[in-house]
């Protein structure tokens, strides 16, 4: 649990942080105002994982989805023609909504009922040797599957971008 | 680590462990914290803004040598307070926002390149004691904040609705983003050689050793030195803000103030950039023992000082490459480079875990045999993807979308 | 109010469904993506709270799994820019002053 006035004040800031830039996600009508929003939610979860003393994965956060996953969207909406760049809507709107509010009234409902076995333990002293191990250790395999995942995906983006000539 | 009393300034981390002790036998929890916080951030706050001016002017008489003029010598003596001068002078101007630009992410890009860059200094080992956040995997810290002024880049490149800012900024991070590997794989090099991610640690193993990263690991030395320069955007590779093309690249639209965020920016990653190559090459704050004697922090400040002098070298030296020469270079030769001696410095560290092997008999090897792979992969590379193969270039991928100039070769 | 996993998972929950909404919802196959981009964060989100409060036999294991979801989200980006690069190509024009009408 965290408590105190810090921590409990951090985690209702970037709480906030969080879900409003990922509504502006959804409300910026510019494609690329929308992708710097998406990037303001990236650095909001990278300092929720910093609250629960995941602090390599947050490194991580903002290494990947920040310096390179952010980079790369707004990249792909630069070489997209106009007519590509706007943030509307299509059909399933409606239903979108429904489903999406259905999903969260039952998560938040899930989420306040269970009775979890929390730990009273503090936070990780420091993770990053410690997944390191774990990655080359117990997780050897989805590891390496993870290494083949990358390739193929390397391979399949420069088939993508090479074209016929 | 035993304290040192607090008046012993070998090491400015003393007096302050000693403020922050006094503070937590009265003060509450939090206080403690928030003193320290303060205080670090005094701290890189007066080590930065003297520095820039400082450095800027070095620089530009140091360049002036290379192209055989004085430089700035007329306000003050040697012309020292002339950055000062053109602070003031650039502060009195008028910043404005054009019409067509994107007022929002326009305003921003400044305030996210800059902070970015001085959030940097958080992990730099200045001293034994002297360093802010002494995060276990500080290189990681490293790589994942100077990728955050990519970003920056191209908001400022983009909101301006300016064809040479979003031209400037297409290359530069077409740039960014090829040659962060490079350097990231030196980084990892030097990892592997020291077994951790924290700068402090790495540090103290070269400085156990005696066995600095410039002389076992040249070709990441090497790479990192390149590779940043083009992350840099200094000028063999400054092709993003080529005045001569583009105007000023990505920061065209930018005046006053703004402008001088950007140019600061660029300034205090420079000094990062020379501060980590300082650390993970020159051994940070040690100096063979001489460190006993001479306080860390003068030692690693001076190194930081020569190595932003080499960077200044290198941009009065060579001229401009265009930008299919800058990508195949990063992508044909830096990379495949860089990876066969990330293997070979793993090899000979595991040899020299698993034999046992004594530290004295086993680094001058190493250096011995680093040096000459250093020789071989360099002028083997050259041979085999070097820059004689793409004077008549075909066209690159992405090469009309980056915006360059094609040489008709059809 | 001390803060839990409970805030931690509906904080999760409430991010997926935007996500969620974004994917199914819009018209832009990039705004899809992102929106992919935001579910696969709150799922994140989950694994660590899980990790951090309720340690389990393997305290680490949920970290361990976010470093996978970053492995899948950085390829997909990667097959995302591949994408747009070849809708790029498939626009007969190429004038670089076409590139300021990028902006809508």
């Amino acid at each position: 649990m965290l408590s105190g006035f810090g921590p409990v004040s951090a985690f209702w800031l970037l709480a906030v942080l969080a879900v409003g830039s990922a509504l502006m996600v959804v409300v910026a009508r510019n494609l690329l105002h929308a992708v710097l929003w998406l990037i303001l939610h990236f650095v909001a979860v990278a300092g929720l994982f910093l609250l629960m003393t995941a602090e390599f994965l947050a490194m991580a956060q903002v290494l990947v989805y920040v310096g390179a996953v952010g980079v790369l969207v707004l990249f792909a909406v630069m070489l997209t023609p106009s007519p590509w760049s706007e943030n509307t809507e299509g059909r399933l709107g409606g239903v979108a909504v429904l489903l999406g509010g259905c999903l969260a009234a039952v998560l938040i409902f899930v989420a306040a009922r269970t009775p979890w076995a929390q730990v009273t333990a503090g936070g990780f002293a420091s993770t990053a040797q410690a997944i390191g191990r774990a990655l080359i250790g117990r997780w050897a395999l989805p590891f390496e599957i993870a290494s083949v995942l990358l390739v193929v995906a390397m391979i399949g983006s420069i088939v993508l971008a090479r074209g016929e000539d | 680590m035993t304290l040192a009393q607090w008046y012993d300034l070998r090491d400015l981390g003393n007096p302050v462990h000693a403020l922050l002790l006094w503070v937590g036998r009265w003060g509450p929890h939090w206080l403690v914290y928030v003193v320290a916080g303060l205080i670090g951030a005094a701290a890189i706050l007066a080590f930065v803004v003297p520095s820039q001016l400082v450095l800027i002017w070095w620089e530009r008489r140091f360049l002036a040598r290379f192209q055989i003029r004085r430089g700035p010598n007329r306000v003050g003596k040697f012309g020292l307070l002339q950055s000062l001068a053109d602070g003031f002078k650039i502060m009195a101007k008028e910043t404005w926002v054009p019409r067509a630009a994107d007022k929002w992410p326009f305003l921003l890009a400044p305030i996210v390149m800059m902070v970015p860059s001085i959030m940097l200094f958080a992990v730099l080992p200045f001293g034994k004691g002297m360093v802010f956040a002494n995060l276990p995997s500080g290189i990681v810290y490293l790589v994942a904040l100077s990728g955050v002024g990519t970003i920056a880049v191209f908001m400022a490149g983009w909101a301006a609705n300016n064809k040479y800012a979003l031209l400037g900024a297409m290359r530069s991070i077409a740039m960014l983003l090829s040659y962060e590997i490079p350097a990231v794989l030196a980084l990892l090099t030097v990892v592997v050689y020291t077994g951790s991610m924290n700068l402090q640690v790495i540090t103290r193993f070269q400085a156990h050793y005696n066995a600095w990263g410039l002389f076992l690991l040249p070709v990441p030395l090497l790479v990192y030195l390149v590779s940043s320069t083009a992350e840099l955007n200094r000028t063999p590779a400054d092709i993003a803000e080529a005045e001569s093309e583009l105007g000023a690249g990505y920061h065209t639209e930018y005046s006053g103030f703004r402008f001088v965020v950007f140019y600061a920016a660029e300034f205090t990653n420079t000094v990062v950039v020379a501060a980590v190559i300082s650390t993970c090459f020159l051994g940070g704050w040690s100096l063979f023992g001489l460190d006993t004697w001479i306080p860390g922090w003068i030692i690693y400040i001076s190194k930081i000082f020569v190595m932003f002098s080499v960077f200044g070298w290198v941009r009065g030296t060579l001229p401009r490459l265009r930008i299919d020469q800058l990508m195949a270079f990063a992508w044909k030769f830096m990379l495949p480079v860089t990876l066969v001696n990330l293997v070979a410095v793993t090899v000979e560290i595991a040899l020299w875990q698993q034999l046992g092997w004594s530290a004295g008999a086993a680094f001058p090897l190493f250096a011995v045999a680093n040096w000459l792979l250093a020789g071989v992969l360099l002028v083997g590379g050259w041979r085999v993807f070097g820059i004689t193969r793409i004077v008549a270039p075909r066209r690159p991928r992405m090469f009309r979308e980056v915006g360059a100039v094609i040489e008709a070769n059809r | 109010m001390d803060v839990g996993v409970q805030q931690f998972v509906a904080l999760s929950g409430v991010l997926f469904a935007i996500g969620l909404y974004t994917a199914l919802a819009k018209r832009n196959a990039i705004a899809v993506l992102m929106g992919v981009e935001i579910m696969l964060n709150a799922v994140n989100i989950a694994f660590v709270a899980f990790s951090r409060f309720i340690r389990g036999e393997d305290p680490l294991a949920g970290q361990v799994f976010v470093v996978f979801t970053l492995t899948v989200a950085a390829a997909e980006a990667a097959l995302m820019l591949a994408i747009a690069v070849a809708i790029y190509r498939g626009r007969e024009s190429v004038e670089v002053d076409e590139i300021t009408d990028l902006k809508a």
